[in-house]
């Protein structure tokens, strides 16, 4: 068989040598299908051993492989080479976070504002260990489940113009965060997480570009949670108007 | 000591151009502009209409210039690209759960279409009365 290749060209970035990221080409030996975290693997294994990037699962499911791959936001073990072949393949690090080295960002900022949303159940009252689980239909979690799917691999703020131009803004990932758990018929934390939702830097951030929801790996649609979040808000807004607490 | 630097890149100024999906966002935001003119012209309409016919009808004649007309033909294509884009969106703002099933989305743009179709019918009765 002859063996075909493809070049893969990588933005590097050493914070102790670089004054700033430069590109780097590679040449992998083609096979439909390596994914692209596997061709990483391939360079740090074979050709080079400085190359850094993040990764785990390997299937899509612990959210530490993002990157831009010609200019898109995807999990590098959740796209092939065949995708591109026999055109090269440009990585990057996940845009709008600042790299640390090669393909890992920084993501504090990221989870931070994860855990700004009160991510977790605020119940009305607290409830004896004894008197077992809150109960919950299949209906009932149908309305947060989609929202509750999300693997945290920051695809979703790569994506945001609106990120990219005001760090402030909370951002879909963790907005969604948000719905998840006001549409949770366990959860009474919704007037408290409506302070969050209802600043400019909460959901009134969010121009509907709607990219977050086609990037996302796990159908999350950041997007509709948001304009979700809009209609409660303006509900929440008026309902001020004429009852002030 | 630590060797931790990161890197901030950047925002090119040219970034909607990078990308198909945020150039046709940028056209949907963009069509405001040509929108708020239209608007203009026509309160400026209302406007001469106060001053009297003859106001009114040189208005109307500057409405026939070719260059009034390619504006209102811009202003025309770009208010259809925004409702088109703007319905097929318009299911991720709206959560209707039906006997325990969420509504299809297309139920929902097919809901807005047919309002659309209705009140421009309704404002065409009102104009032709
Ligand atoms: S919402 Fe989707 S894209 Fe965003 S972090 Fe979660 S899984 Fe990733
Ligand atoms: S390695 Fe876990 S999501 Fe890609």
């Amino acid at each position: 068989m002859n063996a075909s290749t493809i070049t893969i060209d990588i933005l590097r970035y050493r914070p102790e040598m670089d004054e700033k990221p430069f590109t780097q080409s590679y040449e992998v030996p083609y096979s439909a299908d390596l994914s692209v975290l596997e061709s990483l693997q391939y360079i740090k294994d074979h050709l080079d051993s400085t190359v850094s990037f993040r990764w785990s699962c390997r299937m899509a499911i612990c959210g530490s492989c993002g990157m831009m791959v010609n200019g898109v936001p995807k999990l590098g073990c959740k796209v092939f080479l065949r995708d591109y072949y026999p055109k090269k393949v440009t990585l990057a690090p996940l845009a709008n976070f600042p790299i640390e080295r090669d393909l890992v960002v920084v993501m504090d900022d990221f989870i931070d504002k994860l855990e700004s949303v009160k991510p977790y159940l605020i119940p009305e009252k607290e409830k004896d260990l004894a008197t077992g689980p809150h109960q919950q239909t299949p209906l009932q979690m149908e309305k947060f489940k989609q929202f509750s799917m999300c693997i945290n691999c920051g695809l979703c703020y790569a994506a945001c113009p609106q990120y990219a131009l005001d760090k402030k803004f909370t951002g879909p990932a963790a907005l969604a965060l948000l719905a998840r758990y006001n549409r949770d018929s366990r959860d009474n934390g919704e007037a408290e997480r409506m302070k969050i939702v209802n600043q400019e830097e909460g959901v009134w951030g969010c121009t509907f570009v709607g990219y977050c929801s086609v990037v996302c790996p796990k159908d999350v649609d950041p997007a509709a949670a948001i304009q979700l979040l809009k209609v409660d808000s303006s509900k929440d807004y008026l309902i001020g108007m004429f009852k002030p607490d | 000591m630590s060797k931790r630097k990161p890197y901030v890149r950047e925002l090119p100024i040219d970034w909607w151009l990078k990308n198909a999906f945020y150039t046709k966002y940028m056209i949907r935001e963009g069509s405001s502009l040509f929108i708020t003119l239209y608007s203009l012209i026509l309160a400026w309409g209302v406007f001469r209409l106060s001053q009297g016919e003859a106001a009114f009808n040189a208005w109307m004649a500057a409405l026939h210039h070719p260059f009034s007309i390619i504006l209102h033909l811009i202003a025309l294509a770009l208010a259809l690209y925004h409702t088109v884009t703007w319905f097929s969106l318009a299911p991720k703002a709206i959560a209707l759960w039906i006997k325990g099933k969420r509504l299809p989305d297309k139920f929902i743009i097919a809901g807005h279409y047919g309002a659309f179709v209705v009140v421009s019918i309704f404002c065409l009765i009102i104009i032709t009365l």
